[in-house]
């Protein structure tokens, strides 16, 4: 199987690797980096368990081929908790409001708040059901996703990371 | 098996070049929501994948006379551009809501065309803007009306060593007033059932002037509604005028919805009769708002 090097930011540190050309982004993150967060469901970009953030958008991982990835900035659950160690302002929420039941999607739908928050600090209801409009979840009805990410919202400083 | 190559030039030249060299064992790949899908599902691939992703020039949206949109122009990019929201609502709207945000942070206007999904969410508001496809080889240029692009599902006019590489909507759609509605039984995620663009001008009389009506879902490809469309012309946009325009539409002359996973074809049929009336009033909405 060709290999292809590719380097790249990763959670804010540059890493470089030789994967087989085929494997998506996804794949990468989780065999290459030991980075299991991210999740596979579907694998064709319907449930959003893969979602990372790439350049400042949410994408799933699933669908990127890894070729693209060359010179692009990554950032995955693994990387948005404070250089303390104290959880991101959301993965707090999460907790603190029931947002998370099984956990599958909840990194893909953390990530996807976070791609939200980052660009609209201030979202609508409207909004944040629109952001994970492609995260799925079988465990939570959302109601207590969209609060999580609501209140996040509030309690989230506009400087935070 | 999945192997292939993987190109990514960022001149529109190499993209040819590479082409000539593999020919009908190359595939293009844009956003690659499509593409990487099917090689996953099928668990095979073409031999070689030539990305389209780094070529920066194809991916803008211009207002210069007539407007321009580069064919690797992101949905995330219509979605959120205010020019594309107020004078071309239609293609705003169908943009919106293909797939999710992950999906349209990457998927392309022009993978969407040429992807030729009978229910490919720009296809409709793009027939009732007078869209252009411009197809480019390595020596010469065509251009292409979107009627005329598509031959069936997953089927166009494109050759294998061509490249769509700008979508063209005249001025004068600057007068228009659009909408598309895409009938689904969620709100995201999902394909359209059926979807119903419109595009109406106004007459200074408040009559209309032009009228365009274009479907998906409701044939092999998408497609215009000239009866409709002729009914149309010159006729006030009331409510019993735009039902008739309806009534139109949804007869075996003008279209022809099948069976499928999604529903039945005589529930498509119902929809359409349903639905135009209802599109037809929200673009002479717009419209009005763009009267002078």
């Amino acid at each position: 199987m060709d290999k292809i090097s590719v380097t790249f930011r990763l959670n804010g540190e540059t890493v470089s690797a030789d994967v087989p050309v085929t494997w998506t982004l996804l794949r990468t993150l989780r065999e290459t980096f030991e980075l299991t967060g991210s999740k596979e469901g579907c694998g064709v970009g319907e449930c959003g368990a893969c979602t990372v953030i790439v350049d400042g958008q949410a994408v799933n991982a699933c669908l990127f081929p890894i070729p693209e990835i060359e010179g692009k900035s990554v950032v995955t659950i693994e990387g948005i908790a404070q250089v303390d160690g104290s959880l991101h302002p959301i993965q707090q929420a999460f907790i603190e409001n029931n947002g998370v039941q099984c956990g599958f999607c909840t990194s893909g739908m953390i990530m996807s708040a976070k791609a939200l928050l980052d660009q609209n600090p201030e979202p609508t209801e409207k909004d944040v059901r629109r952001a994970i409009s492609g995260n799925i979840c079988r465990c939570t009805g959302y109601v207590q996703i969209v609060e999580s990410i609501e209140k996040a919202a509030h309690t989230q400083k506009p400087d935070s990371v | 098996m999945i192997q292939f190559a993987y190109y990514k030039p960022t001149q529109l030249a190499d993209v040819f070049k590479l082409l000539s060299e593999h020919g009908r064992k190359a595939e293009l790949i844009a956003g690659g929501t499509d593409v990487m899908v099917v090689i996953r599902q099928s668990n095979r691939s073409p031999e070689v994948l030539i990305s389209l992703r780094n070529i920066e020039d194809l991916s803008y949206i211009h207002k210069n006379g007539n407007y321009t949109i580069g064919a690797l122009t992101t949905h995330r990019m219509i979605e959120t551009s205010a020019l594309m929201k107020n004078e071309l609502t239609a293609l705003y709207q169908g943009s919106s809501q293909v797939g999710s945000v992950q999906i349209r942070n990457v998927a392309t206007i022009g993978g969407n065309i040429c992807n030729a999904a009978p229910s490919a969410d720009t296809a409709a508001p793009l027939m009732v803007l007078d869209a252009e496809m411009v197809l480019k080889r390595a020596d010469s240029e065509r251009r292409v009306p979107i009627e005329d692009f598509f031959v069936g599902p997953s089927e166009t006019v494109r050759e294998w060593d061509e490249i769509l590489t700008e979508i063209v909507i005249p001025e004068q759609m600057a007068t228009f007033g659009s909408a598309y509605y895409k009938h689904s039984r969620r709100r995201a995620m999902n394909l359209p059932i059926i979807g119903v663009a419109v595009g109406l001008a106004l007459g200074s009389n408040g009559n209309i002037r032009e009228a365009r009506i274009a479907l998906t879902v409701a044939a092999p490809t998408p497609i215009r509604i000239h009866a409709a469309e002729a009914f149309l012309k010159g006729q006030p946009p009331e409510d019993a005028v735009l039902k008739e325009a309806g009534q139109i539409a949804s007869s075996p002359e003008c279209c022809s919805p099948r069976d499928s996973l999604r529903c039945e074809g005589w529930y498509r049929e119902d929809m359409v009769r349903v639905l135009i009336p209802r599109v037809a009033k929200a673009a002479a909405a717009n419209a009005a708002e763009k009267k002078i």
